[in-house]
């Protein structure tokens, strides 16, 4: 059959052209203009160049410090519940039943957390710790700890990692989990037949099938984590102080509480540019992972 | 003048700058020239520096991500008195756009 090349129906992505366009890319350059002015309100705005950008990447200056400050809290965030969630969604990978009838049930177990909407799991943590009618804070306080996440800066963090494990370390536990079931059963049985270690079917069969499911649970835990809000939002609003207040917890306060849209403008902007970084080495990296070991497997 | 003037008056509350327009006019221009040279010579991957293979598009992506960097870095470090001017870190930028069009 002849087929004839007609790019005519090009014009129905139109739609969407134009949807994308109102609702995204006229906004993004909102945005960009908006970081390059002031505005006192009542809609007048006055020309600043790249002066909020000089501030915002300034640590010496009040908008520079709060701004790094809050990169840096995020970014130690992120490493903390990645360090934790990783090691901890693979054990728990590796533990969950192959067959039968505890599979199910397992799997419903721990998409459980997956599904309560982020403000919920906030509020359920909140109440939870709280040492007058929350199960965690009670016992805590009953065991002698003085234990308190509304004024100490530590226990805020404690809890706030141990929420987000709570919260996420299934989907990593589900990732691995599907890595595994992936594993031909052969693989196993020549490891048995070899007299291979627990320790050895691990790092020379299991880890090395994960490492795509682990990548992509790498990179959905770390941009998640980098973009937390609801969660430490409703769990502490940021305190006590600034100790929690991660980077979008930070724009919202600029952009809303204090109504600096040229301030806020240019931090959403380096705090996009560098996400889109980050995505930009994680999406290369996956992508590309396994191709250049291909290549040199079949160089050899 | 008030720049805003020119606009008509259903655009002016969206206060919109001509620097603003210059840098999205600049960036949409860059995409049509790709995409015109995309059509009329196919894009080739090619593995360069960076070890993974790349097309002109992708090539174009790394050059704006990273320009934009550097102007950040420009923003970030120069001199107090030329911080807010990217006279010098533009042509930085061109340098490396060339850079990585060639070696990536």
């Amino acid at each position: 059959m002849e087929k004839t090349l007609n790019n005519r129906a090009w014009w129905l992505v139109a739609p969407v052209f134009f949807v994308v366009a109102f609702s995204a890319v006229v906004p993004l350059m909102t945005v960009v203009n908006y970081s390059v002015q002031d505005t006192f309100g009542n809609n007048q705005f006055f020309w600043n160049g790249l002066g909020w950008f000089g501030e915002l990447l300034d640590p010496s200056t009040d908008l520079g410090g709060r701004f790094f400050a809050a990169l840096w809290r995020n970014l130690l965030f992120s490493a903390i519940i990645l360090a934790i969630e990783v090691p901890l969604g693979i054990l728990v990978a590796l533990s969950m039943p192959r067959d039968g009838w505890k599979v199910a049930a397992t799997l419903v177990l721990m998409a459980l957390p997956l599904l309560i909407p982020w403000n919920v799991v906030g509020t359920i943590w909140q109440v939870f710790a709280r040492t007058d009618i929350g199960l965690l804070g009670w016992v805590a306080s009953a065991l002698g700890l003085d234990y308190n996440y509304t004024g100490n800066a530590l226990h805020a963090w404690i809890t706030i990692v141990v929420m987000d494990v709570w919260h996420w370390t299934s989907l990593v536990a589900l990732l691995c989990y599907a890595g595994l079931k992936s594993i031909p059963d052969a693989y196993y049985q020549a490891a048995r037949i070899d007299g291979a270690s627990r320790w050895a079917i691990f790092t020379t069969i299991q880890l090395p099938k994960m490492k795509r499911v682990l990548l992509i649970a790498v990179l959905l835990r770390f941009m998640d984590s980098f973009m937390i809000y609801t969660e430490p939002f409703v769990l502490t609003g940021g305190g006590p102080g600034n100790a929690t207040t991660f980077l979008s917890i930070d724009l919202v306060k600029l952009a809303l509480g204090q109504f600096d849209l040229g301030k806020a403008a240019a931090m959403s902007l380096v705090y996009n540019l560098i996400v889109l970084a980050v995505c930009w080495v994680f999406y290369t990296v996956m992508t590309h992972a396994g191709s250049g070991r291909a290549e040199t497997e079949i160089a050899q | 003048m008030d720049e805003t003037s020119l606009l008509p008056d259903s655009l002016a509350w969206m206060a919109w700058t001509w620097q603003t327009a210059a840098f999205f006019a600049t960036i949409a221009l860059l995409l049509a020239i790709f995409t015109v040279l995309a059509v009329r010579f196919p894009e080739r991957e090619r593995v360069g520096v960076l070890r993974i293979p790349t097309t002109r598009g992708d090539r174009l992506f790394i050059t704006l991500l990273g320009s934009a960097f550097i102007c950040l870095g420009w923003m970030a470090f120069a001199s107090a008195d030329l911080r807010g001017d990217l006279t010098f870190a533009l042509p930085i930028c061109l340098v490396y756009a060339l850079a990585v069009f060639r070696f990536v």
